[in-house]
């Protein structure tokens, strides 16, 4: 399911709009479905008529932000859609790509951010559900699921706090229901917590199908004359003006008046609705196939016969209701959930109907495909509605962004956690950092997901640094979802180039090489010139990642106008990215594996302490602008890295991300149960020498790994010619602790030092949350 | 040998347990609706969420056609195992002792556990040891065995209780620890960890196998 976000002029349009004189009962309708007068002006000539309140609302929807794209359409034209191992781009249900054996990986990622800031269980569990009907619409089995959450701060007390807490505790728990009950596990995702998402959560789901080449389906309405079938859950006023109410206002004060308009989701009829898509796809009973999401039938059949330049007629009287006395338009624009609609050759429509009956799926004939080019809806017989295709899904005017660097900072800098010797004794700050609630480890939240369901997941959950899925032929895929806002509003190019960065590198460490990726572009709103530049400098920032990588993005979503009263969230651009491994018992793992192992550290770019996690705790504001980056030199160390896990050189491989070197070493320390010695001034690179302690331990960027292994197969591995990185043995694996010698001494944590705030460091947090029900 | 695995709406876990049963012997799914149980010789009801545990976990699918054979098949003394969601139905089919109530943190877990195996002379247990630690995932809500006091005492008096949750394990609450339970008969047994999960070496451990092949070599023990 998408975003629920729709375009409503926040100001301007709107003051535009009063200048001009309309203020009519007929304009305030249009307006508050989100429509400008422009828009509506347009639409009365593509009609060549006033619209009716059946048109206007379906109008309405697909011409909002989440359908049309409008405010992003333009800069999205820049992300490189081409790949070697692409098999279906954007623009359809879900992207695929080869993965060797005749089979395909499809996959997607979309955010649920407003349905879950106002009921999170469901809104988590529906945004799951939405994102696996994506999958099996295009004929893939789903395989895996993986989540990007972002909340406000857990700790400490206060009603906002607790708010968060309550969050993260009901979305987690949404998202579990929906998929441990239908059977999909969850392999992996990211959760970090920032003052900037107290007001906007976001919600994102990614999911992965697997299929032969041959079953990928498209969503094309073909063949005037076919029948249009709808199955799954009946029709109910759920998700009606949900686009139009949580999208056109901010959240606030009367959130919980809004909850009717979130979907409710119900996993065992989902899980029918798969089994039987996939069975009547196996059959080869259907034309085509599509899932309803945002927007329901309007937007599922419009998009169909959009694809096949044709047209439909829909009989609304038809559609099985779950309440009586539902209008046309009603019928037209519900978002009930586990619903499918596709296109039937009439003599199969008994057997498709079989199909279904046999998975106790309620399935109706409710149209047929038609050559008019138009999309009519019918009620007994009678047009209570007649647009032409194109006018509805090509037509909508696309806006240019106003970009414009903001002259003073966005954001506030963050509240002091650590203070005086805290935030500077090194000994203090490594336990500090490993129990703050970004870096502490993510189990209380994992283990509430079933992650080992269909016998495929070779690496789990802080197992390896991506979710590692076996293939029918011993290959493996590889997947990761990674973004961090605080460095992206430090820097909206750079964040997004380390964002991508990070996600590769995070396949490297299991071996992987990157075949495509995926984003949901989480924003503020797009009419105001600072959050336009935002995302315009992210998205160029992802084009140029993506070059730099040779990877494609096969599809996406886009999440505008998070923000409320306290401003905007931090820019997130969510990647996920899938990548293959040639040999799945060959994948790697993070944790130190063997006593007597060498250490050693790659690095392509020097760490640095502005937008880190330490500099957050100790309250600095974010820099403005990150350091510069060379992407070769990147990309050089992922691919060595990569090649190394692969010839099978290493026992451990991990990416060095939040909270730094430090933090990196120990939880390959505590993920093998295993201690270290490194001597931090063999660290090589331009960067180590002469920088302050706190930063070569703490310092973050992109292009540094810990790898560990036989010692003279590490000292063997060098950089390729001219590359810009630095291959450097720096320790040993062994011992209890974890011991670091520099210029001016050594420290040194037994691992249960730092196994204690690590555990525990989320899960208090969590438990808080659980009484907080009680 | 065939294994027959029993498959539900909501059903999971049921492909997880063809594929471990195919590593030791044949395996075919049956359909819930159907009475047919194809002349299988062994029966798995696997994990999952039949009937999407709506009523309560287990007891809708305890009523369907292909569940009044199984039900005849165990009356037989042919072997039952149940899984996770399988173990609840057995117990709603009361082929099993006791009860599976909420987990005691109310959560969903899932986690890999070292199961203790009690006795080795069962037709599930055969290939393992006596003492043996068992590593195989568990993953559910409501699996914390209970049984009323005078029926828990019945059952380990029998000798009912095949595996239990080894110390510090036990993250669901179950009464004595127990981990999978079998009928006074000895033919039908039910545990909440997953065994289909752990036949593979490169999607976790192996200790799984020795249940299905326990099954198997029974079986043909008893046809000698």
């Amino acid at each position: 399911m998408s975003e629920l976000r729709q375009a409503t002029p926040v100001s301007s349009p709107q003051e535009r709009d009063e200048e001009r004189g309309r203020g009519t009962r007929d304009a305030q309708h249009h307006r508050a479905l989100g429509l400008t007068d422009t828009e509506y002006d347009l639409i009365v000539a593509k009609l060549g008529r006033e619209p009716n309140a059946v048109e206007l609302s379906m109008f309405s929807l697909m011409w909002s932000e989440h359908c049309a794209y409008k405010h992003s359409k333009r800069l999205l034209g820049q992300l490189p859609t081409e790949g070697p191992y692409l098999l279906m781009g954007p623009g359809e249900n879900a992207g695929a790509v080869d993965v060797g054996d005749g089979l395909a990986i499809a996959f997607k990622v979309e955010s649920h951010n407003h349905p879950s800031a106002v009921e999170p269980f469901q809104g988590a569990a529906t945004g799951v559900g939405g994102i696996l009907r994506d999958i099996f619409a295009v004929g893939a089995r789903p395989i895996a699921v993986l989540d990007s959450l972002r909340f406000g701060e857990l700790g400490g007390e206060g009603d906002r706090n607790q708010r968060s807490r309550y969050l993260l505790e009901h979305a987690v728990g949404g998202i579990g229901h929906y998929g441990n009950s239908i059977g999909v596990p969850t392999v992996g995702g990211e959760i970090y917590f920032e003052p900037a998402y107290e007001q906007n959560c976001l919600v994102n789901a990614m999911a992965l199908g697997i299929a032969p080449h041959d079953r990928l389906t498209r969503a094309a309405a073909t063949g005037p004359g076919n029948t249009l079938i709808l199955f799954g859950a009946l029709t109910g006023r759920d998700g009606i003006g949900g686009a139009s109410v949580l999208a056109s206002a901010e959240l606030g004060e009367d959130d919980a008046s809004k909850r009717p308009t979130v979907q409710i989701g119900d996993p065992f009829a989902e899980k029918k609705l798969l089994e039987c898509s996939l069975e009547l796809l196996d059959l080869e009973l259907l034309v085509s196939l599509q899932d309803l999401g945002a927007a329901g039938l309007t937007s599922s059949s419009s998009e169909m016969a959009s694809k096949g330049g044709l047209g439909l007629d829909i009989h609304v009287d038809r559609v099985p209701l779950r309440e009586p006395g539902m209008e046309p338009f009603e019928i037209m624009v519900s978002e009930s959930q586990e619903r499918m609609l596709c296109v039937v050759e009439p003599h199969r429509v008994d057997e498709v109907l079989a199909v279904c009956a046999k998975w106790e799926t309620t399935a109706t004939a409710i149209g047929e495909v038609t050559d008019s080019g138009h999309l009519r809806v019918l009620q007994n017989g009678l047009v209570v509605g007649d647009m032409p295709v194109p006018a509805l899904v090509d037509d909508c005017p696309l806006y240019d962004l106003e970009p414009a660097k903001p002259s003073e900072p966005i954001y506030p800098a963050p509240p002091r956690v650590l203070d005086g010797d805290a935030a500077t004794d090194p000994a203090k700050i490594l336990p500090a950092l490993l129990g703050s609630a970004n870096i502490a480890s993510r189990l209380p939240v994992f283990e509430q997901y079933d992650w080992i369901v269909q016998s495929r997941t070779v690496r789990r959950p802080e197992e390896a640094d991506a979710a590692v899925l076996l293939l029918p032929d011993g290959a493996a895929i590889a997947v990761s979802i990674d973004g961090s806002g605080r460095r992206v509003a430090a820097d909206p190019y750079r964040g997004t180039v380390e964002a991508v960065f990070e996600c590769a590198s995070n396949l490297a460490c299991v071996g992987a090489e990157p075949l495509g990726l995926t984003n949901c572009l989480n924003f503020g709103n797009p009419e105001k010139p600072h959050v336009a530049w935002q995302l315009t400098e992210s998205v160029r920032g992802m084009a140029d990642a993506c070059r730099a990588l040779d990877t494609p993005v096969v599809g996406g979503n886009v999440s505008l106008y998070n923000e409320s009263g306290g401003g905007p969230i931090y820019p997130t651009p969510v990647v996920g990215m899938v990548g293959r491994l040639p040999e799945a018992a060959r994948a790697g793992r993070l944790g130190f594996a063997q006593p007597g192992d060498a250490i050693a550290v790659v690095r392509a770019a020097s760490p640095s302490l502005p937008a880190s996690e330490l500099a957050k705790l100790r309250g600095d504001a974010l820099p403005d602008g990150l350091p510069e980056q060379d992407p070769a030199a990147l990309r050089a160390a992922i691919e060595l890295v990569r090649d190394a896990v692969r010839r099978g050189d290493v026992r451990s491989a991990h990416d060095v991300a939040e909270g730094g070197l430090a933090v990196a070493l120990s939880e390959a320390a505590l993920a093998g149960g295993l201690g270290a010695t490194i001597d931090l001034r063999e660290v090589g690179g331009t960067t180590c020498q002469g920088k302050p302690l706190d930063e070569q331990l703490f310092g973050e960027g992109p292009g540094t790994f810990v790898i560990s292994g036989p010692r003279e197969l590490l000292e063997d591995l060098s950089a390729p010619q001219g590359a810009a990185i630095a291959v450097r043995v720096v320790g040993e694996v062994g011992g209890d602790a974890l011991a670091i010698e520099h210029a001016d001494g050594t420290l040194r944590w037994p691992l249960d030092e730092l196994r204690a705030p690590r555990t525990r460091g989320l899960a208090d947090l969590l438990d808080d949350a659980t009484r907080l029900d009680d | 040998m065939k294994f027959g695995i029993l498959r539900f709406p909501g059903t999971c876990d049921e492909v997880d347990a063809q594929l471990a049963c195919e590593r030791v012997a044949n395996a075919e799914i049956l359909w819930h609706g159907d009475r047919d149980l194809k002349g299988v010789d062994a029966i798995v009801v696997p994990g999952g969420f039949s009937y999407g545990d709506y009523l309560r976990v287990g007891a809708i699918a305890r009523f369907s056609p292909l569940m009044e054979s199984v039900i005849d098949f165990a009356k037989q003394g042919g072997p039952v195992l149940g899984i996770c969601n399988g173990f609840q139905i057995l117990c709603e089919a009361g082929l099993l002792p006791g009860a599976l109530l909420p987990n005691k943190t109310l959560r969903f877990v899932c986690r890999q556990v070292d199961l203790v195996v009690e006795r080795d002379d069962t037709p599930f247990t055969n290939a393992a040891a006596t003492g043996e630690l068992l590593s195989i995932p568990a993953k559910h809500t409501t699996g914390c065995w209970y049984a009323p006091p005078a029926l828990h005492e019945q059952v380990e008096a029998n000798g009912q209780v095949l595996l239990r949750y080894a110390p510090g394990q036990n993250f669901n609450g179950s009464l004595a620890d127990v981990a999978g339970v079998c009928n006074e008969a000895g033919n039908v047994f039910g545990l909440m960890p997953h065994p289909e999960h752990a036949v593979d070496p490169l999607t976790g451990s192996t200790d799984g196998l020795k249940l299905f092949a326990s099954i198997r070599d029974s079986l043909a023990a008893a046809h000698v």
